[in-house]
């Protein structure tokens, strides 16, 4: 008798589950992105540098051409896959994302180029000038070799400490390290933020590294670093990853847009695609921000009200 | 976070293994049985491992490797091809997303509507309410406003109320799927052992390795967020749900059972009622779980507090993080302080005047939220950043480097790696595979059982097979430092607090603080003492483990029965030989706990090392997300399972030979 009761009690329960699960599937539709016209999400990147682009960006477009701006703050991955899906309308500085360009801008189509920013991104190895003025030949990769005992950590052994960049930056260290026969260790500083920590305690120590560095890059301004010349970049030489033995390359760096905004997008696409900013500029509102402990929004403000010339430009003519 | 579960346990573990302390008595008294055996092993291993080190290459060979990231790649390639067309994301999984999004959206325009003093006053009125409302209600009520308005006057109210809608939604979700699959367990064996394992992956497994599918699959923002907590913060609903319902007296249920009701009348109406206050523990810890996902939601674009800290550390701002840290550690307070109040109160009638009461100071509250400004006044506001940063790099600043006599925390860090950690990980490296096993097996039958002994070997061969032997070792070495140093320190402090009453008093805020604060908050300080690398890392990591294992020594060494200690006491014993003599055997179950625990929590900040120069697994993991490199990335969040697996059976003595 429990045994039965039990035993309905249970198909009841199933049947229930079943038509909720019916119920659930019966409102079916495909996910909406959710875009209406006068809102446009851009991507705010994890760097200061990329940042003010973005703050820039909206301070133009909610004062000048009223529109919404949604900024989405999260990793570079992430934000090239919500763009393909149209949940961010643009990035405004890439680096170089191959693997991502093939999957979506060559592949399904969903993201296309949106121009160039304006400015040029560098990539290179460096030490700190102190270093340099003491031993004014560590500036050729020939020579490191000589002074690997300068560089040597406790971390790094018997070899000199080369320290890398956050990992999802473009780089090839542990091929050039390997290929140039350089007795060096490289050392994963593992984030941006503590790459960028580790490199100003040992600045401000006077100590001496050699790290994987890039210009336009705010600190500049206050940490001085030369370059340290690698074997010169040919078009080509940096096609097989493993065997690369040749200077990273200058990069122009990109605008990309999710490719239905790029068309439908109106006067913001327009304005996103004309946004082209030199790189004084852009180091400049980094500065406001990262040094002088600014909001980006007030940062972006001070800026816009400052160039006007600069930005007239971009805007739309109606 | 999910040390304080163990630790109730562990404080029931203590008092209920009194008896276990007299079995180790009793040892004493016989010839030890089991100790040749000990020291023949031990021996045999010390003449193995160097000769096999010498005669073999380390490390795992090649040919025995499966290769498990290439199909996980085409796994993500297929799902960002299929997503937008394949029936299976259109009636299914979209939907998730959508009601995900949907439902955070909707408590934050609630919360948004109902003003700061609406918010304010509602959290009072239900904390007073539910801590059984008079007197005794006040003080949670106090404890409640306090938290809230603190956060209003560091001017974080707006990202706090985004943070709060996220956490609602996710507790909810994971205390209603919670209680099922704990019912489900606490009433069949079966589903008990088949959710085990489950559970104690969802905990151990870093986030970060499945974030990446997740929003490959579930989109960015909310959806995977929620999804995330959720998956962080069941496991302690479940298990704490099946202990209640399995705990019930077999005199009421006998009793209920005599009276002839049925099943599911019993369950309803006798076992539920009496796991109540295990479940409300339950939901109390899920609430923290879940807290402690705040940041790595931000990761993925979820807002709120966590974005403040994520921001802060991009910009280096110390004090920024720090304050935006203690804000979650606030909501923490307030909240664990209503659940908990609700749990004490334990069901006695509260009367329909104290819900008068409570729903007329919710609805003044709701009107001033109304005429007042919806968000927080800008006036009422302080910055207290720039004293925190200021602080910080005065500790920077002196402590770095020539220090006289102690030489500097950069000399110490120098140190640690060319003595122990470097040694300590060449060594594991040049062992061959076979006789790393062999020494785990060994180990793990030592202290637990040949059963224990063949879990630790198949996890280290998943690890090898997965072809992640080297990292794994590299990351092994630093975790066994890291448990060395907190359970070094942690015995310690624990020792302290438990004989001098006002070291732990002063302790315990702290404590409960770090364990809650979330780690992204220290990276930089870390990073800018000792340098990126491993010392950070394991710094980080002991930094982490170490409240739980103070906390868990104190409790057990403070559970030894008074009269013991008095006896001890008379017969003349100094302060220590009373420690070491009495407390400190009787006490062993619980430092065992101890060990346990320190291992678990140093496991699961792995990836904060990643992030701070640790390199190994940890570091896989977070290039897993940030290069979205998918397989790498899930690969080594297995491998800290595996390790996990394998070093939970080399410091758990097993249940199984315990009752002798």
């Amino acid at each position: 008798m429990n045994k039965n009761h039990t035993a309905r009690l249970r198909r009841t329960g199933i049947a229930a589950t079943g038509a909720l699960a019916l119920l659930a599937l019966s409102a079916c539709s495909a996910a909406d992105t959710g875009s209406d016209d006068k809102t446009v999400s851009l991507h705010t990147p994890t760097w200061v540098g990329a940042e003010v682009n973005t703050a820039v960006a909206k301070y133009l477009l909610e004062n000048e051409l009223d529109y919404k701006v949604e900024t989405k703050q999260m990793d570079e991955t992430p934000a090239w896959d919500d763009m393909s899906q149209g949940k961010i309308d643009a990035i405004l500085e890439d680096w170089g994302h191959p693997k991502e360009v093939k999957r979506y801008v060559e592949g399904n189509k969903t993201i296309v180029s949106a121009g160039e920013l304006g400015v040029t991104g560098h990539i290179g190895w460096f030490v700190p000038k102190y270093v340099a003025d003491k031993n004014p030949d560590i500036t050729d990769y020939k020579n490191l070799n000589k002074y690997a005992d300068l560089f040597k950590t406790p971390e790094s052994g018997d070899k000199g400490q080369f320290i890398k960049g956050d990992p999802s930056y473009v780089s090839h260290d542990n091929a050039l390290i390997k290929n140039l026969d350089l007795n060096y260790k490289p050392i994963e500083a593992g984030a941006e933020a503590t790459h960028l920590a580790q490199l100003e305690q040992l600045y401000k120590n006077k100590k001496p590294f050699l790290t994987y560095w890039w210009t336009p890059q705010w600190m500049n301004a206050t940490m001085d670093l030369v370059e340290v010349k690698l074997p010169e970049y040919k078009e080509g030489c940096d096609k097989d990853a493993k065997k690369i033995e040749c200077a990273y390359p200058d990069v122009p760096l990109q605008k990309w847009m999710n490719a239905d905004f790029a068309k439908e997008g109106g006067d913001a696409a327009e304005f996103l695609k004309n946004f082209n900013w030199s790189t004084d500029d852009q180091n400049l509102v980094a500065k406001y921000v990262a040094k002088d402990k600014m909001t980006p929004e007030k940062a972006a403000e001070k800026w816009v009200k400052e160039n006007k010339s600069t930005w007239e430009q971009w805007i739309p003519k109606k | 976070m999910s040390a304080t579960t163990a630790e109730k346990a562990a404080a029931k573990g203590g008092s209920a293994d009194t008896g276990s302390g007299a079995e180790d008595e009793r040892q004493g008294t016989t010839p030890r049985g089991p100790l040749p055996v000990t020291w023949l092993v031990l021996l045999g291993l010390a003449l193995l491992l160097p000769t096999s080190a010498l005669l073999w290459s380390g490390g795992w060979p090649d040919s025995l490797g499966v290769d498990a990231v290439t199909p996980l790649d085409s796994f993500a390639d297929w799902v960002i091809e299929n997503r937008q067309t394949h029936p299976l994301f259109l009636y299914f999984l979209l939907h998730i997303s959508n009601v995900a999004t949907d439902s955070v959206d909707g408590v934050h325009n609630l919360l948004e509507s109902l003003g700061w003093a609406g918010v304010l006053g509602i959290a009072a009125a239900l904390a007073w309410y539910v801590a059984g409302a008079g007197r005794k209600g006040l003080k949670t009520a106090g404890i409640a406003v306090g938290a809230l308005a603190a956060i209003g006057l560091v001017d974080l109210w707006s990202p706090a109320m985004e943070t709060l809608a996220l956490m609602v939604v996710a507790v909810t979700a994971a205390a209603v799927l919670g209680t099922l699959l704990g019912l489900a367990a606490g009433l069949s064996d079966t589903a008990q052992r088949l959710l085990r394992p489950v559970l104690d992956t969802m905990q151990v497994l870093p986030s970060f390795a499945y974030l990446l599918p997740l929003v490959l699959i579930f989109g960015t923002g909310t959806p995977s967020a929620l999804i995330t907590t959720v998956i962080y913060a069941v496991p302690p609903m479940v298990r704490l749900t099946s202990l209640g319902l399995r705990g019930g007296a077999p005199a009421v249920l006998e009793a209920s059972r005599s009276l002839g009701s049925t099943p599911w009348q019993r369950l309803w109406t006798a076992r539920l009622p009496l796991a109540r206050k295990e479940m409300l523990l339950g939901l109390n810890q899920t609430i923290m779980m879940a807290l402690s996902m705040v940041v790595i939601a931000a990761v993925v674009g979820a807002g709120g507090l966590g974005e403040s800290i994520y921001s802060a550390l991009k910009s280096r701002d110390f004090g920024q993080g720090l304050v935006a840290g203690l804000a979650i550690v606030l909501i923490a307070v307030w909240l664990d302080r209503t659940t908990a109040a609700a749990g004490e109160r334990s069901g006695a009638a509260t009367g329909r005047w104290a819900a008068g009461i409570a729903a007329m100071v919710g609805a003044v509250a709701l009107a001033l939220g109304q005429i007042l400004s919806r968000s927080w006044p800008e006036s009422w506001t302080v910055d207290v950043t720039a004293p925190l940063n200021s602080a910080m790099e005065w500790v920077v600043n002196n402590f770095y480097q020539d220090v006289p006599v102690l030489g500097g925390t950069s000399a110490w860090a120098g140190n640690l790696t060319t003595w122990v950690l470097a040694p300590l990980n060449d060594g594991l490296q040049a062992l061959p595979w076979w006789s790393v096993m062999l020494l785990a097996a060994s180990l793990a039958w030592l202290v637990g059982t040949w059963r224990g002994a063949v879990t630790a070997v198949l996890a280290l061969a998943c690890i090898g097979m997965l072809g992640i032997w080297g990292p794994s070792m590299y990351t092994l070495s630093q975790v066994l430092v890291a448990v060395a140093i907190a359970l070094l320190l942690g015995f310690a402090l624990g020792i302290l607090a438990a004989r001098v009453g006002w070291a732990e008093k002063l302790l315990r805020p702290v404590f409960d603080t770090m364990q809650t604060l979330p780690q992204f908050i220290y990276l930089i300080p870390v990073v800018q003492l000792f340098n990126a690398g491993r010392v950070a890392a394991v710094t980080a990591a002991a930094v982490y483990a170490l409240p739980a294992v103070v906390r868990i020594t104190t409790q057990g060494l403070k559970n030894v029965a008074p009269a013991t200690l008095e006896a001890s006491r008379s017969l003349g014993a100094t302060t220590w030989q009373q420690i070491r003599q009495v407390q400190w055997p009787l006490a062993r179950p619980a430092l065992l706990v101890a060990v346990n625990q320190g291992v678990v929590l140093v496991l699961a900040v792995v990836v904060i090392g990643g992030l701070v120069g640790g390199g190994g697994l940890g570091f896989d993991v977070v290039k897993g997300l940030t290069a979205s490199e998918l397989g790498t990335g899930l690969t080594a969040g297995v491998g800290i399972v595996c390790l996990g697996l394998m070093l939970d059976k080399l410091t758990q003595p097993s249940a199984a030979r315990k009752p002798q």
